[in-house]
């Protein structure tokens, strides 16, 4: 990818912990140049809920440019942040919401985007997760 | 009152719900304990405060951008559901309107019914769901069936009442109250509820107004 850049990722829950922790593991295993993972997790001021101002902000402290991928828990979070793609210039571009499980989506996406691959690539590892069967 | 309907009575409008909301927060949370996550009224009720406080210091000068202007604030402050949900009906709903000084009923209950799509898409739900969709869709067909704001609003009130009520024997098919399955029979929706909340404020508005 031109001037290595990689796609942005983001990661929506109602608790700030799980956001932030699972963004933190999806680093780590991310892997050598790791691609930025942020949370944007809990209410604006603190507790259980949705912030469209942090998943703004958090969308626009990961993007350099190859896009963002956004990933979320459910109900609100999700709501959320497809009104802010809805709204057209609330999130840099392009920005999507990846239909994907949040732990195990995050990272794949983090691995996928590390490796520099684009938007599409990377939101379609997501987006397999799903297909991960455990028993 | 002419039969337009100004940026006055829109704003009289949203000041009325913001009364409404507040005067019943506690009921609407009470409405979501069972089946919700028990915020639903402190989430509007924070959300339509904040909104009027912001209105009184840029205030909006078409019905169309107060509107837009209250959504983008429930969108910010509300944190739940219910923010994405009610900012999507008046963002909607103030874009169709554009920038018209003032408003006629039909042309208002048009923007209306094409943001309840917008909001029907955003949450996947259909009517039937115990979605307050279940509330807004038979306040737009009383809002059509009027030929004035004088009959139609208050027919739209009643109709959300009795719309949020019929909710009750329902299986939630969205939310976290879709999960507690036939559980989730016997309840009011508490969005539906917050839609009735809206559609009396119209009529409060307009009498008052009158």
């Amino acid at each position: 990818m031109a001037g290595g850049e990689q796609v942005g990722i983001v990661l929506v829950s109602h608790s700030s912990e799980v956001a932030d922790s699972v963004a933190q593991l999806a680093r780590e295993l991310g892997g050598g140049e790791a691609a930025p993972v942020v949370g944007a997790g809990g209410a604006a001021g603190g507790g259980t809920g949705t912030s469209s101002e942090r998943i703004a902000d958090a969308a626009h402290a990961v993007d350099s440019g190859a896009g963002v991928a956004l990933l979320a828990d459910l109900g609100s979070a999700v709501l959320t942040v497809k009104t802010l793609l809805a709204e057209g210039d609330q999130l840099p571009e392009p920005a999507r919401l990846v239909d994907a499980p949040l732990v195990e989506g995050a990272i794949a996406a983090a691995v996928t985007a590390s490796g520099g691959a684009d938007l599409d690539a990377v939101a379609a590892a997501a987006e397999e997760a799903y297909q991960y069967r455990k028993v | 009152m002419s039969e337009e309907l100004d940026t006055g009575f829109f704003a009289d409008w949203l000041r009325a719900a913001a009364a409404a909301i507040d005067r019943e927060a506690a009921h609407l949370t009470e409405l979501d304990s069972p089946i919700g996550d028990a915020d639903h009224g402190s989430n509007l009720q924070r959300g339509f405060t904040a909104a009027q406080a912001a209105l009184e210091k840029e205030p909006q000068d078409t019905p169309g951008a107060l509107l837009l202007f209250t959504g983008r604030q429930l969108i910010s402050t509300v944190g739940g559901a219910s923010g994405p949900l009610y900012g999507t009906l008046l963002r909607r709903t103030g874009k169709a309107l554009g920038d018209a000084a003032a408003v006629p009923l039909p042309e208002l209950t048009t923007a209306l019914r094409e943001a309840a799509d917008a909001v029907a898409q955003l949450g996947g739900a259909a009517p039937g769901d115990a979605t307050m969709l279940d509330a807004l869709y038979p306040a737009l067909d009383a809002l059509d069936a009027g030929s004035a704001p004088g009959d139609a609003f208050p027919a739209a009130a009643r109709a959300a009442a009795e719309g949020a009520e019929a909710t009750v024997p329902l299986q939630a098919r969205k939310g976290r109250a879709s999960y507690l399955g036939e559980r989730s029979v016997g309840h009011e929706d508490p969005g539906a509820a917050s839609t009735a909340l809206l559609f009396q404020a119209l009529a409060t508005a307009y009498g008052e107004g009158a």
